[in-house]
Parts: structure tokens; C-alpha cells; sequence
């Protein structure tokens, strides 16, 4: 005890080091705590863009390529579905709910989507939550009426009422548009954080009838071009869609019907579980993630060795300080001790400065991050994983702090009570 | 003939690899007596002082201390030896700068139980016995005490470096070039209050010095020269 006293006399006596080697610690601490918590609420965040639906349907390639375009809006179908597959289905006994989905337009970089009211009233991600609405309703009747995602009408200013063209394709820059039939805004949702933010949505009709003058690709010319009053009289029942998600009456049957979709004689097509899909999905993005966690311990690492450094330089300068203490009695392994505490006294001092950054920061940016990018950063106590982190970084030290305690305790033997400079 | 304090016999002691540099037939100091070695640096006096204090064990010869002979205990058994019977005083700096006044009293206060329960037995506490001996230095101000070590002057830390070296009342009290950094008039002042307090604690006193003005003021002083065969001619 009384040699922690002396051992902390002496930090505060080189206060400028002490604290900068400790504030090196405290901020490598709190970036390896920061990406931890990231890490583990993207995770979660991940796993949650999803929820409740029990399969995604469409047309057979892999899973996580399917999972990509329908939940992620992520690269493109290889093929589409018919629109009597996807009746089969939603009218089987077994399913409660079914949303189609139809892709493959674009507006502004954003990602359009065609589907139902069933969408509204079935979609989940999260903890169950179902979307709402910020403002609006949902579309209606008419086919040229447009749903906002949270961050299209941000990004863009659309307000409700304003009128925008939907561009063909997906690629950010489309030279083909469909401007003759523009769409009005008639609701903006609440943010989800989730892919749902990024997307506009419209009904099917309104994505059949922005096509039904369109043959092979390209749009008609001159007398064959149909009007957006002519299209609103016409039958806009889809040929095909690209995708669709089940709810199931019952989760037992999730398996039967899975198989039975897989091996349906219609059209080859593929059902996925979304849970099954997305760690699949995660274990690809993973590595980067590990990275990331990889980068960060060899950034405490460095936190460490530079108190390491520290410690040794003053050594040196300090063999008055040790042969003062060995004259008055201090053995060579109280000296060594002496050395050990200094450095689990920085590392300690590190690691609770490094918490008090982190929760300052969680504290501060949390709005931020939650509304910006849909992460919600609890001002938790910390998990048992990051206190056997913590942990881990303190025994570190204490090993670390073993190499100037050797030397010292060398030194000592040899200098004696001979005071050299 | 009464128990010598220190006695030296046939000691001889050379560094690794370098020629003789002590070779003591015999020297006694004996208790309650002062005595002023002369050498000047590089005659082996450090290395004496070191001997003397349990750090290096000699080639060969015998070193007592209190009767007990110091090569014939570990390492660790001389270190415990050594500050429960001998106060040192150095040069200068001798003090641990971020440490009060007081707290540096103490200091062998906490590596030897010994001298712990001398201090506590005569002056009832620790802190008390510190606070009694810087008064008889002439550190009298209680603020004092709670200052830091080295705000202040080298006169008042030597004298803070003379009540650790007695705390506890250890038997020895060795004092390489204590005065060095001291004008002649502070020395001799500071001399005569380390006789005093030496005196009162029954301690002997080994005070290593090259300046010569001071000697007549000691029961008796001895060259390390004379002492030493292995001291080159010039020396002598």
C-alpha cells in the first residue's frame, strides 16, 4: 500500500507524461470499446432490417443474392416470377399474408419498388415494428401516387404534393425516363434505419402502367405511346413481379412450405428464411467487421507500448529516485514493484478515462447516430465481453510494466546506493 | 575490549575486470564515535560506503557490523540489515522531490520495522518523531513539514536528509560529502547539530570527506590512503 503511495507520488511528480501516456491509453481504450459497441449493435441492427416475414420468394439464384435485391435493394434479379406463381402462393391455406414486390426503376440513384397495401400493413423489421407513416397516406387508387422513404425525401426535399419522374433502370445517371407519367408524393414514412428509408414506393399498377406502352425494352414511338390518363383505364394487373415475401399462419409449417415453393412445377423459383439469409449475409461482411476489431487492439497496443516507452526513458533519468529508496531501505524487488504499479496505475487510469470518453461520446453523438444511420448506441454499463476486454488490457499492462521493473530491478543491484549522474 | 561497531578485517574487493581497489588489513570504528575518513574521489571510499552498506560483498576478508558478519548474510537479509541499523546522508539531492518533508522523515520508517518501533517507543508516533528531530535541526515551522521536498534550500534539505538518516535511532550513521554543497560557516553549523542529535541517539558516525578543514572537529580521522594497501603511492 505504502508503495502504491510512492509510486503515485512519483506519476504526479512527471504529471505531463503521465497524463499523455495515459490519455494515449484512454483513447485507444475508447476507440476499441467504440467499434466493439458498433460492431455489436450493427450486428443487431443487421439481423433486425427483416422481421416477421417468414420466406422471401423469387426467382432461383442464391440466397443471399436474393436477400440482396429484395431486402437490401442491392443488385439485381435474374429473372422475374410470374404474377400466377405469386397468386398460388398468397392464396394457399397455409399463408396469412403476401406482399409482392416488383423492382427495376430507379429515381435519383433510389431505388423504386412496386407493391401493395399489403406492405404497409405486414412489413416488419426490428423488434416487429410495422412502418408508419411521417406524413400522408399511403397510396391509393390511382396508379401515380409515390410513397417516400425517410431519406429520399430528406435528401431530395420532396414534400407532399410535389410531382417527380421515375427513371428506367437503376443505374444512378438513367438516359430513359418515364416522364410522361409523373408520380405525385402523397406520403413520406418514418425512418427505420433500415434499406426501407432509401426507397420510393408505388403501387404495382403504378409500375405496370409506367411500362404498358413499353415492348422489348424500350419504350413505344409516336401513335403506340399510351397516355397516363389512357393507362388509368386499362387493366393494370402485372404480367410478373420480381419477388415476394410470406407471412405464415403457422411457423411450423415455415419448412413444408419452403419445400414446396422450391420444387413448385410453375416456374424454378427460390424461398429463403430471412434469418437463415442474413447470417449467411453477415458471416460475408464479417470479415470486415473482425478487421476493424483487429485494428483497433493493435491501436491499444500501441497505446500501450508508448506508456512502455514512457516508463523506460525514465528510468534513467530516475536512478537518484531508486538509489534514494534503496538507501532507505527499499530492497531491489520493491523497486521492481514500484515499476509494475506505475504502469497498472497509467493503464487503470487509461481504461477509466477511456470509459468516461466513450460514454461522453455515446452521449453526445447518439441522436446523430440513431437518426443518421439507424444505430441506437446504448449508454450502457459495459457488456462481460468489454470488461474481460478491459481486463485484458490491464494484465497486458501489468506484463508490460514486468520489462521496466526488470531493468530496474538490474539497475538497482548494480547502482547500489551510489548516486550517479 | 568492547564490541567494535564496524571491524574490517583482511577485506579486499576489486570490480570485474579491474585491478585491487580496497585492501584493508584491519579498521574498527567504535560505538558513539566519530570519525572523519578522508579520501578523494576515486580512492574507493563509494565503494567502501557500499561494502559497508550490504550492496557488494568483498572478495574476500570479513565485514562486522554490530557483530554480525555481513558476507555471511543473502542479499535480501543485508538490505534489511542495513536500514534497520544505518542512516545515510549523500551529498546532495538526497531527498525525493515529490514527497513532502515529512513523508521523506519517514521514509525508513517504512522499510524497517525496526527502526519503526524505536521511533514510535521514544517519541510516542512516527510523525512525532519526525516533527521532534527536523525541531532539533532547526526545522522548527509545522508548515514545513507538509512542503514539498525541494522547495527548499540545500541547507534545510540536508538537514531534512540528517533527521532521516536518524529516525529511528539506527547505530550508524554514515555521511559521504554531506557539506559539499554547503558554504564553511553552514557546514560547520550543520556538523555540530549532527554531533548533537548523534550523540543524543547513541549513534556512531562515519563521515567520508576530502575536505580536511572540517576534520578537527571529529574524535578522530584517518585517511582511507593510510587504511588502504592497495591505494596507489601518490595517495599516500
Amino acid at each position: 500500500m505504502y508503495l502504491f503511495r510512492l509510486a503515485m507520488a512519483s506519476l504526479a511528480n512527471r504529471r505531463f507524461t503521465a497524463i499523455l501516456t495515459a490519455f494515449a491509453i484512454a483513447l485507444s481504450v475508447c476507440l476499441l470499446l467504440a467499434v466493439e459497441r458498433v460492431r455489436t449493435e450493427a450486428r443487431a441492427s443487421f439481423a433486425s432490417t427483416i422481421s416477421g416475414t417468414d420466406l422471401i420468394v423469387g426467382a432461383r439464384s442464391g440466397s443471399v443474392n436474393l436477400l440482396l435485391y429484395s431486402v437490401f435493394r442491392i443488385g439485381n434479379a435474374t429473372n422475374n416470377i410470374r404474377w400466377d406463381s405469386f397468386e398460388h402462393f398468397a392464396n394457399s391455406p397455409k399463408v396469412k399474408w403476401a406482399i409482392p414486390i416488383s423492382l427495376g426503376d430507379s429515381h435519383r440513384g433510389y431505388r423504386v419498388m412496386g407493391t401493395t397495401e399489403a406492405y404497409f400493413e405486414h412489413y416488419q423489421y426490428g423488434h416487429q415494428q410495422n412502418l408508419q407513416l411521417a406524413s400522408g397516406r399511403e397510396f391509393a387508387s390511382d396508379p401515380f401516387e409515390v410513397v417516400l422513404g425517410a431519406e429520399v425525401a430528406e435528401a431530395l426535399h420532396y414534400k407532399l404534393g410535389d410531382k417527380l419522374v421515375l427513371a428506367h433502370g437503376v443505374a444512378a445517371i438513367s438516359l430513359v425516363k418515364h416522364d410522361d407519367k409523373p408520380f405525385t408524393v402523397v406520403g413520406i414514412l418514418k425512418r427505420t434505419g433500415t434499406p426501407v428509408d432509401r426507397t420510393l414506393h408505388i403501387s404495382l399498377g403504378g409500375m405496370e402502367a409506367i411500362h404498358i406502352d413499353w415492348h422489348n425494352g424500350v419504350p413505344a414511338q409516336g401513335s403506340g405511346r399510351i397516355s397516363a390518363d389512357q393507362a388509368r383505364n386499362m387493366d393494370l394487373t402485372p404480367q410478373a413481379i420480381t419477388a415476394f415475401m410470406l407471412g405464415l399462419n403457422s411457423k411450423i409449417a415455415t419448412f413444408a412450405v419452403q419445400r414446396e415453393i422450391n420444387e413448385y412445377r410453375g416456374e424454378p423459383m427460390l424461398a429463403i428464411l430471412p434469418g437463415v439469409a442474413l447470417q449467411e449475409l453477415w458471416s460475408l461482411m464479417g470479415t470486415a467487421e473482425k478487421a476493424l476489431f483487429v485494428v483497433s487492439l493493435f491501436v491499444v497496443l500501441t497505446g500501450l507500448i508508448g506508456m512502455l516507452t514512457a516508463i523506460l526513458t525514465s528510468l534513467n533519468e530516475r536512478r537518484r529516485e531508486m538509489a534514494i529508496l534503496r538507501s532507505v531501505g527499499a530492497r531491489p524487488w520493491h523497486i521492481a514493484t514500484l515499476l509494475v504499479l506505475e504502469a497498472f496505475a497509467l493503464a487503470l487510469f487509461g481504461v477509466l478515462a477511456g470509459l468516461g470518453l466513450l460514454y461522453l461520446g455515446i452521449a453526445l453523438a447518439q441522436g446523430y447516430v440513431q437518426s443518421t444511420y439507424g444505430l441506437y448506441l446504448p449508454l450502457a454499463w459495459p457488456s462481460e465481453y468489454e470488461w474481460t476486454l478491459l481486463g485484458g488490457i490491464l494484465i497486458a499492462a501489468l506484463l508490460m510494466g514486468s520489462v521496466p521493473a526488470w531493468r530496474a530491478y538490474r539497475q538497482s543491484l548494480a547502482d547500489g546506493l551510489s548516486i550517479r549522474l | 575490549m568492547t564490541q567494535a561497531l564496524i571491524q574490517l578485517s583482511d577485506l579486499g574487493f576489486s570490480w570485474p575486470g579491474h585491478p585491487q581497489l580496497l585492501d584493508i588489513p584491519a579498521f574498527r570504528l567504535e560505538a558513539g564515535e566519530t570519525l572523519f575518513l578522508k579520501g578523494p574521489s576515486g580512492s574507493g571510499k563509494t565503494t567502501l560506503l557500499g561494502l559497508l552498506g550490504g550492496v557488494q560483498k568483498p572478495n574476500r576478508g570479513s565485514i562486522r557490523l554490530l557483530g554480525q558478519e555481513l558476507t555471511e548474510l543473502s542479499a535480501g537479509a543485508r538490505d534489511r540489515f542495513r536500514v534497520d541499523h544505518t542512516g545515510y546522508i549523500f551529498q546532495q539531492f538526497n531527498l525525493l522531490p515529490f514527497l513532502s518533508v515529512r513523508e521523506n522523515v519517514e521514509l525508513p520508517c517504512h522499510f524497517s520495522r525496526l527502526r519503526a518501533g524505536r521511533a514510535v517507543q521514544r517519541h510516542g508516533s512516527v510523525d512525532q518523531a519526525a516533527a521532534t528531530l527536523l525541531a532539533h535541526l532547526g526545522l522548527k515551522d509545522p508548515d514545513l513539514l507538509e512542503r514539498r521536498a525541494d522547495s527548499l534550500s540545500i541547507g534545510q534539505q540536508q538537514r531534512v536528509a540528517a533527521a532521516r538518516a536518524l529516525i529511528g535511532q539506527p547505530e550508524l550513521v554514515i555521511a559521504d560529502e554531506p557539506t559539499s554543497a554547503l558554504d564553511y560557516d553552514a557546514r560547520e553549523a550543520f556538523i555540530r547539530l549532527l554531533f548533537a542529535e548523534c550523540r543524543e541517539a547513541g549513534a556512531s558516525l562515519l563521515f567520508v570527506s576530502h575536505d580536511q578543514s572540517l576534520a578537527p572537529l571529529f574524535d578522530r580521522n584517518l585517511s582511507l590512503a593510510e587504511l588502504n594497501r592497495a591505494a596507489t603511492p601518490a595517495e599516500v
